[in-house]
């Protein structure tokens, strides 16, 4: 039974169902008696002072309920948004940590800043009273350009961050690695701009929230991916409201990618404003908010050094980098360009020293946070691009090039010069899987009809490492993070021998009602028809950390092995009991205690029944009922690798560029659902494919404006903007955590951007290009080859 | 969007006395640019009227050289004819290549030529192939119609009832779409009829224009290779975060000679 | 002002009164309480809401509820013969896993079965992927999605639906 259904089984979605139906619950679908609609006034201005807010004429506009201002927040005393992670800087200073108020009071800073929110009987009549409030403002100079926002003289978003520095932050000793460089033979130097990302989760972003007047209780629905920590964050910091008041609610959730982590304006006002209203509040983001108010992803500029000896190992590598944090610091902006980053840099190399410099800065534009790779993403496009820079200068095979360099399969716990102990991989074979299905021997001949076709073809590798399955919460702690990172798990067995699953990780595309539905019939021989997976309700499920950062099986299923471990544990004295047996002499084998040596067995079913109905049950040495939870903090990180190698043709006509080829070979761990890892595999390189050749954020330098504010203008991935993948597997179990598992939810995205920048320059190296901008859009491709050429000719 | 009066009228006649008495009353044929604009709160119509009531305003007919497309043709309509790909089957193309399946369902022939947005297709296939547009009050020359930025010759309560376009002994449309939206960043219609050779490009410019070397070129010998050397001046073409004036000019003669080597296939 | 519309969705009539500015999907989800039909954006461009409006592929969020007046009106709640048998279509999103957060998956769904039938349940790769112009996914990349609308198609024809 546990064959098909059990861990590394191609088991069919148990979720499926309700959205193939189109009866899943999302939180914009919930039907809620009287409820009003929200709708927020935003700032048109990049940067401006408020002068005054007139809502009377508004306020007097049909279906109107209420109005309410930063002043009116601010009279309630009502916190402002938190970033919870406190990152050191170089002199051991934390970051500056300017405000970040729910509604703006005299200022605003970024275009789509929170200036005002109408509640009324419909959302038409919410935005119809929202034009009719007059907003004076003052325009004052806007700081949009990153390379620029540090720079003298630019304008000074807060008065709490001189400068606009958040953080100047280093890890690594800078002597070690010059003295590394003063040894090279060869330095390779690379300048990169990491484009600025739009998380574009197809669910946009909504809350809805209601006030129980009798027992003062509220209810947030919220399109969270974690809804105990927002929870936490809106009871002890923002809205004072005692948890056990709150009850935060995530339902079915249309996606995330990290924009659904944090705690917003919006929610947080909605829930505000519920009690005084006295009536539900919705609200759900129009397209062009979420464009607007998401918070957004990547966005560096970095300048990388990389030092070879004359045999092309690495001796040492030096970084770098400005990353954008936006107008205000998000939840958990400042780790991602610092811990989830630097840590990175080493990849899957030996480089013996690492020194990087990361100074964060805000600018007028939307906050910038974790999105699917959290920089990690943004590590691997520095390290890959630089491997396969290198490979070219030295003419080396980039294959060649990697191998020599890989950490060796017996070097095993790794410690790398950047802090990360890596516990377990074997990159060679994987590499060479690869190359294996991507037929890497064949591309010259291919290249070569493709150049008869007047089109230059080339091919990238990128081969990634990550840390993930946040996390240890010790060195969480350590490195400033301001939660546990551990998750919690809940075995509910009912007498009739059916069981739910309660998980504080938060499934919104993930899969986990089949995949720790799968885990449980494995562990404990139940029918996977009998298990539910309940998660997204701090009323019912225990509080957990949710889902990001790969960390929903590492972490979420690690915990549900050790309650089902307890389960056992329980079973076994019963059925001792029933079978009047020793519980030593008791074992646990497909669903069913057994004396060794004889015929005695009694399922498991059984043994919970006679847990709920303790009629002959051992009473006075263990309690009655089936029901078991665990808490499981990781001792390490997570560490999935891989290769992808892309291959492209460049029509140098139009500069358009064309995916033809793409190959992932992971290493994730022992997989509990291939065809479930597949599909995590398939979206992450999507958007990495998005990101090197279509997605780019663009604001405008002067005014600020977000000009790729729609689908009109910024690229989503479409069906035939990529080939379908070929994927491969190889299996280095995780040493620490009881399933052996990695990660698999990020590794596609982290390292597509490399794989594919390295394919279109490897073809374009022939025309005299030698770096395209990401993404490598049509029109950066054509004036790359346009301004090459001269210099060519 | 802001609340207006709506109307659907039965009959063309109805439809334009509507139009008429309102100040700020606006025709919807397919309703897909207009109705994102009115969801976007770009425009704030007293009055919409509705012309999908209005029976025989849809259709193909082939007439004598011509083929004859009524105003409400959906794109799908015109992409699928029998008519229209064996008499222009670059027309066919064109439309089959406008939005995605759904706004092809949807969208109309009449609305498209009547908002003239500078990305919109047909313009390139009206004025390439001179095509003749009838309304309510009369006719108007491919030439002559197309006026500016989302500015055509219609006057207020004029409405395209059919547009008759001239067979094609060669024509073809390439386009290269804007990666975001896909509307045109630059398409270019190729076409020699009866009048001659026409090459219109839209997407590029404010408007959907011609480029008379081009034709000359074509006229003397019909092959991409004519053209090759015939480069399009950037001055006043549309720039974005997309493609540079420049960009676009390059592409229409990639685009301009593409069309021309699939006409002649 | 409000408006009388009346129209048949999945098979049985239905009415209510609404704005002229009310567009389908709203006339669905708020008025009827049919949420399965998604919105996702405000340009017309990612196509969660496509319904079939007598017969073919329609953005619900870009016509209004007045202009569906008398139309045959099916969404994604109307294709299942039973919660056993579903349309061949959802039964390949399910074999194929073409769906994750399963927000777009109701506008997937209708493209593809619209799709498959206008191409006389004879597609290819390629031209999946074409028509599925209009559709964003921001979960699958779109590989699975494929694969299930190319599995569907003779599934559909031996169905005879």
């Amino acid at each position: 039974m546990t064959a098909q259904t059990g861990i590394g089984a191609r088991v069919k979605r148990k979720e499926d169902q309700r959205f193939l139906t189109g009866t899943g619950r999302y939180v914009d679908d919930l039907p809620l008696a009287r409820a009003t609609y929200a709708h927020f006034l935003r700032s048109p201005h990049a940067h401006a002072k408020i002068k005054s807010i007139d809502t009377s004429a508004a306020a007097k506009m049909p279906g109107v309920v209420a109005i309410f201002t930063g002043k009116d927040t601010a009279d309630a005393k009502v916190g402002g948004l938190i970033c919870g992670w406190v990152v050191k800087d170089k002199h051991g200073q934390p970051h500056k940590a300017p405000p970040h108020p729910v509604m703006a009071l005299d200022t605003v800073r970024y275009v789509g800043d929170t200036v005002a929110m109408v509640v009324a009987n419909s959302h038409d009549e919410a935005k119809d009273a929202a034009e009719a409030i007059k907003v004076d403002y003052e325009m004052l100079p806007a700081n949009v350009d990153l390379a620029t926002a540090l720079d003298k003289g630019a304008p000074q978003i807060h008065a709490e961050a001189p400068g606009n520095l958040i953080y100047d932050w280093e890890l690594g000793v800078k002597a070690d690695v010059d003295a590394a460089f003063a040894k090279a033979a060869h330095v390779t130097k690379l300048d990169l701009v990491n484009n600025r990302l739009i998380p574009n989760a197809m669910e946009p972003r909504a809350a809805a929230a209601e006030y129980d007047k009798g027992t003062g209780n509220y209810t947030l629905w919220s399109t969270s991916q974690n809804p105990h920590v927002l929870r936490l964050i809106l009871s002890a910091f923002v809205l004072g409201i005692p948890e056990h008041k709150l009850r935060v609610i995530a339902p079915d959730v249309g996606g995330g990618f990290g924009s659904k982590i944090f705690c917003y304006n919006e929610e947080t006002m909605v829930t505000w404003a519920a009690s005084r209203v006295g009536r539900p509040i919705k609200w759900t983001a129009e397209r062009s908010e979420s464009f607007q108010t998401d918070a957004h992803g990547r966005d560096h500029v970095t300048h990388a050094e990389l030092a070879l000896d004359k045999d092309g190992k690495f001796l040492g590598l030096k970084v770098e980098t400005i990353a954008n944090m936006g107008a205000y610091l998000s939840t958990f902006s400042t780790a991602v360009p610092t811990y989830l980053y630097a840590t990175l840099l080493a990849g899957q190399y030996t480089t013996p020293v690492i020194y990087a410099n990361v100074k964060a800065a805000l600018t007028n534009t939307a906050p910038v946070d974790a999105y699917r790779g959290a920089g990690r993403p943004e590590a691997t496009f520095v390290i890959e691009s630089i491997v396969s820079k290198a490979a070219k200068e030295l003419k080396m095979d980039p294959a060649e090039l990697r191998r020599k360099n890989f950490i060796p399969a017996n070097a095993f716990p790794y410690q790398t010069p950047v802090a990360l102990q890596y516990d377990s991989g074997n990159y060679p074979p994987i590499i060479d899987e690869a190359i294996k299905i991507a037929d890497y021997k064949g591309f010259e001949a291919r290249r070569a009809e493709a150049k008869s076709r007047g089109k230059l073809r080339g091919i990238g590798f990128s081969s990634y490492i990550e840390a993930c399955g946040l996390g240890p919460s010790r060195v969480i702690g350590q490195l400033g993070g301001g939660v546990g990172q551990w998750e919690s798990a809940e075995l509910r067995f009912n007498p009739t021998g059916n069981v739910q699953i309660l998980t504080g990780a938060h499934s919104h595309g993930q899969s986990h009602e089949t995949t720790f539905a799968q885990v449980v019939s494995d562990k404990l021989g139940v029918p996977i028809e009998n298990i539910e997976v309940v998660h997204g309700d701090t009323a019912t499920t225990p509080f957990g950390m949710g889902s990001y950062g790969s960390r929903s099986l590492a972490v979420g299923g690690s915990a549900i092995v050790k309650a089902a471990d307890k389960i056992i544990a329980k079973g076994k004295k019963i059925a001792a009991h029933l079978m009047e047996a020793s519980v030593a002499d008791v074992v646990f084998e497909g669903g069913t205690f057994k004396v060794a040596g004889t015929d005695k067995a009694v399922p498991l079913g059984q043994a919970v029944f006679a847990a709920y109905v303790p009629h002959n049950y051992p009473l006075e040495e263990l309690e009655p009922g089936m029901d078991e939870n665990a808490f499981y903090d990781p001792s390490n990180f997570v560490y999935p690798a891989g290769t992808q190698i892309c291959e492209v043709e460049v029509d140098p006509d139009t500069g358009e560029v064309e995916i033809v080829n793409f190959t992932a070979v992971d290493d994730f761990g022992n997989i509990v659902n291939p065809m479930i890892v597949e599909g995590q595999v398939h979206g992450g390189i999507v958007q990495g494919v998005g990101q090197a050749l279509l997605e780019n954020a663009v604001y405008d330098k002067e005014t600020g404006q977000l000009v790729s504010g729609s689908y009109m203008d910024y690229t989503m991935p479409r069906a035939d903007d990529v080939p379908s993948f070929k994927l491969g597997n190889k299996v280095t179990p995780c040493p620490h955590n009881p399933l052996g598992v990695k990660g698999c939810g990020e590794a596609g995205a982290i390292a597509a951007p490399a794989a594919v920048m390295n394919a279109v320059h490897d073809a374009l190296a022939p025309v005299g290009v030698s770096h395209v901008p990401m993404p490598a859009t049509p029109l950066n491709v054509w004036q790359a080859i346009h301004g090459a050429r001269p210099a060519a000719e | 969007m802001y609340d207006f009066h709506y109307h659907r009228p039965k009959t063309l006649a109805d439809a334009v006395n509507l139009l008429k008495g309102k100040d700020e009353a606006r025709p919807m044929s397919g309703g897909m640019t207009l109705i994102p604009t009115l969801k976007q709160r770009l425009a704030k119509p007293s009055d919409v009227v509705d012309l999908g009531g209005i029976k025989d305003l849809a259709g193909i007919k082939v007439e004598g050289n011509n083929v004859v497309i009524g105003g409400m043709t959906r794109h799908a309509d015109v992409a699928s004819s029998a008519d229209v790909k064996s008499a222009i089957p670059a027309l066919a193309h064109l439309a089959g290549h406008i939005g995605d399946p759904a706004v092809r369902n949807r969208g109309t022939i009449g609305g498209s030529v009547a908002n003239n947005d500078p990305a919109a297709d047909y313009p390139a296939a009206v004025l390439a192939l001179g095509a003749t547009i009838t309304t309510n009050t009369g006719k108007h020359a491919a030439d002559s119609f197309f006026k500016g930025l989302f500015e055509t010759a219609l006057s207020d309560g004029e409405l395209i009832t059919s547009i008759s376009f001239p067979k094609a002994e060669k024509a073809a449309y390439m386009k290269f779409p804007n990666p975001a939206s896909r509307y045109a960043m630059v398409g270019v219609f190729v076409a020699k009829t009866a009048a001659g050779v026409r090459v219109a490009v839209t997407g590029a410019g404010p408007s959907v224009f011609r480029v008379k070397a081009m034709e000359d070129a074509l006229a003397k010998n019909f092959s991409s290779a004519a053209i090759k050397d015939i480069k399009i001046p950037a001055d006043g073409l549309n720039s974005d975060i997309h493609a540079s004036a420049e960009y676009r000019a390059h592409l229409v003669n990639v685009m301009a000679r593409r069309a021309v080597d699939a006409a002649t296939k | 002002m409000t408006i009388p519309v009346a129209m048949t969705v999945n098979g049985k009539p239905v009415s209510g009164k609404v704005e002229a500015r009310t567009l389908l999907v709203q006339f669905l989800r708020e008025h009827l309480g049919m949420t399965g039909t998604h919105v996702g954006c405000d340009t017309s461009q990612c196509g969660a809401c496509v319904v079939h409006v007598d017969g073919k592929s329609v953005k619900s969020c870009t016509i209004l509820a007045v202009q569906a007046e008398g139309a045959k009106v099916t969404t994604i709640e109307g294709l299942a013969e039973s919660a056993e048998k579903l349309h061949p279509m959802q039964e390949a999103f399910r074999e194929n896993h073409a769906l994750q957060c399963g927000f777009c998956t109701p506008g997937m769904v209708m493209s593809a079965i619209d799709m498959v039938k206008r191409h006389n349940y004879q597609l290819d790769e390629a031209t999946v992927r074409r028509e599925l112009e209009g559709n964003l996914c921001r979960c699958t990349g779109y590989h699975n999605i494929v694969k299930a609308i190319l599995a569907a198609a003779p599934a559909m024809k031996s169905a005879g639906v």
